[in-house]
């Protein structure tokens, strides 16, 4: 039976960088996946491009393709990445260029593009999920629409020669689906085989989550040399068959239970995990280790993929203004506490006008609130924190410096006193019939 | 006894909602997870943080539960205040929770 080995080699935007190159350099991989956006970050970078055409792609991918293409072009590693963000074109073009300059003019660089669906989803006025509320509602605040792309475009474009395919918006597992469908031939509704293609990418999309990242708990869960954290392989078989592994020797651990937390990370009904390629359901997926680092995750299965695609929406919601100060020593606490009511009071006393506060002390109930901390016993030190959105920037200010004026107003003794005050942008969904997407493949001459 | 000594976790968000996993070390300790961490103990457990329903799915081929959490992010990832705006550190407060142990077992 074929199989393919795939590498992930990074988990988000500002991962490691030197795992993926032990990856292409000693994991026997074919393949090379690169996830690096995050739901907000294409709204983020389309903001960027609207200020630079050349620009809107991921920070990090020169540094990532610079590290990797050598090793990746020696080896006939084929590497696929989102790393094109809000402008996938662009992100080819500097692959090529950085390619040429790294003496590998021969590497075919291929962009997907057609994810931005901003048109499609405003002549619509499609309804937004999680609010009540229209795309045409949002008006002037809207910045962005991107639709998750399946996996289609991205085994076209491999099958069409492609070394390295970047793409914008597409589902973080169908980057992985791509090379399983392309190396092997998967029917499009061959709808059990995409479900388990999609347990596959799911796995190993977080990279490190899965090789013991995001894991570990002293005397209960141990793992070793986390910051040599190796990144993970999947070994597919045409038929769908999955191992998990890492690099001998690298940091980290796959065992059974890495791997049954990551199946069930950001998961929902586990019959029903919708994805543009297919429905995926993980509830009879069984999961045995069959040797060090080494586990077969089975029984992935689909069923028919839906008629719409979920589109990410950025937009401008509010501003957040923050500030944060230290109490520590006997009384920390108490102090801790008159430092919040001080503020609370400042803010009334200011009108200082936020449609939604907290306050609370970091060490003490800033996590989960004051009803679960409660039993908690008293700390050496806590960090007050008040942070309130607001309708504009210069509101947003005023909620720090009501923090910061606790150095000269406040308690006794505060200290490391700081402040911000941001914009936020947002996402929200909405649901687009899929035929209005239209993804398309362009290549990039190196 | 605490959940922690016989179940792992793992949370995961999408929006304004949480999802954590609870998934028993060895797959006999499963029973009592089933019994014991019900939805309700969950959604009480997180009192001041979930506001919406908490839904559990039962996962006998891995002794998992997965427990969704609505409008428990304040508002969003993307938008929350909170200084863990993506809850991920609700997975260590659910194992926390109080076990009372098989007679058998424990």
């Amino acid at each position: 039976m074929r199989t393919i080995r795939i590498g992930s080699g990074a988990g988000y935007s500002g991962d490691r960088i030197e795992p993926a190159i032990e990856l292409a350099e000693k994991g026997d991989i074919q393949y090379l996946v690169f996830e690096c956006l995050g739901e907000r970050t294409v709204a983020l970078a389309q903001q960027a491009r609207m200020k630079n055409p050349d620009s809107g792609y991921d920070p990090l991918l020169e540094e990532r393709m610079r590290a990797v293409l050598p090793v990746c072009a020696a080896k006939g590693i084929k590497i696929v990445t989102n790393m094109g963000a809000a402008n996938p074109e662009a992100a080819a073009r500097k692959t090529a260029d950085i390619a040429r300059s790294l003496g590998l003019p021969s590497l075919k660089v291929a962009a997907i593009v057609g994810d931005d669906v901003l048109d499609a989803c405003k002549a619509g006025d499609l309804p937004i999920m999680e609010f009540d509320g229209t795309i045409k509602q949002l008006g002037n605040r809207l910045l962005s629409a991107n639709a998750y792309l399946g996996a289609e475009p991205m085994a076209q474009a491999l099958a069409a020669g492609a070394d390295i395919v970047i793409t914008g918006r597409a589902s973080d597992p169908a980057l992985f689906l791509a090379p399983m469908i392309h190396a092997f031939g998967w029917a499009m509704d061959d709808w059990n085989l995409l479900g388990q293609g999609t347990v596959a990418g799911h796995l190993l999309e977080c990279a490190g989550q899965i090789t013991g990242g995001y894991f570990a708990d002293p005397g209960y869960k141990d793992v070793a040399d986390l910051a040599r954290l190796g990144f993970p392989i999947g070994e597919v078989g045409e038929d769908g068959s999955l191992v998990v592994t890492k690099v001998a020797g690298a940091g980290g651990a796959v065992t059974a239970q890495t791997c049954k937390e990551q199946l069930l990370y950001e998961v929902h009904d586990p019959t029903k995990y919708f994805q543009p390629d297919v429905v995926a359901d993980f509830s009879q997926v069984k999961i045995e280790e069959i040797g060090p680092d080494r586990v077969r995750v089975s029984g992935g299965r689909g069923a028919k993929r839906t008629d719409t695609l979920k589109v990410s929406v950025g937009y401008v919601d509010s501003y957040i203004g923050e500030g944060q100060i230290s109490y520590a020593g006997p009384g920390a606490l108490a102090r801790g506490r008159l430092a919040l009511e001080i503020v609370r009071e400042r803010l009334k006393l200011t009108n200082v006008a936020a449609s939604e506060l907290r306050f609370e002390l970091v060490g003490v109930d800033s996590l989960h609130g004051p009803e679960v901390s409660a039993r908690a016993a008293e700390p050496y030190e806590v960090r007050v924190r008040v942070s309130g959105r607001t309708e504009n920037l210069r509101e947003a200010i005023r909620i720090g410096n009501e923090v910061e004026t606790l150095y000269t107003n406040g308690p006794a003794a505060g200290g490391g006193a700081w402040k911000s005050a941001r914009d936020v942008v947002a996402v929200a969904s909405v649901l687009l019939p899929r035929e209005l997407a239209k993804p398309q493949i362009r290549f990039v001459g190196a | 006894m605490k959940l922690r000594e016989i179940a792992h976790s793992r949370t995961g968000d999408k929006g304004n909602v949480s999802n954590i996993s609870v998934i028993a070390y060895d797959a006999k300790h499963y029973p009592l997870l089933l019994e014991q961490v019900t939805a309700a103990r969950v959604k009480s457990h997180f009192a001041g943080v979930v506001q919406g329903e908490v839904v559990r799915y039962e996962l006998p081929n891995l002794s998992a539960l997965n427990f969704v959490m609505d409008q428990a992010l304040g508002g969003g990832v993307t938008r929350s205040l909170a200084l863990d705006a993506h809850g991920k550190s609700l997975s260590s407060a659910l194992l926390d929770l109080d076990i009372i142990p098989a007679p058998e077992s424990k």
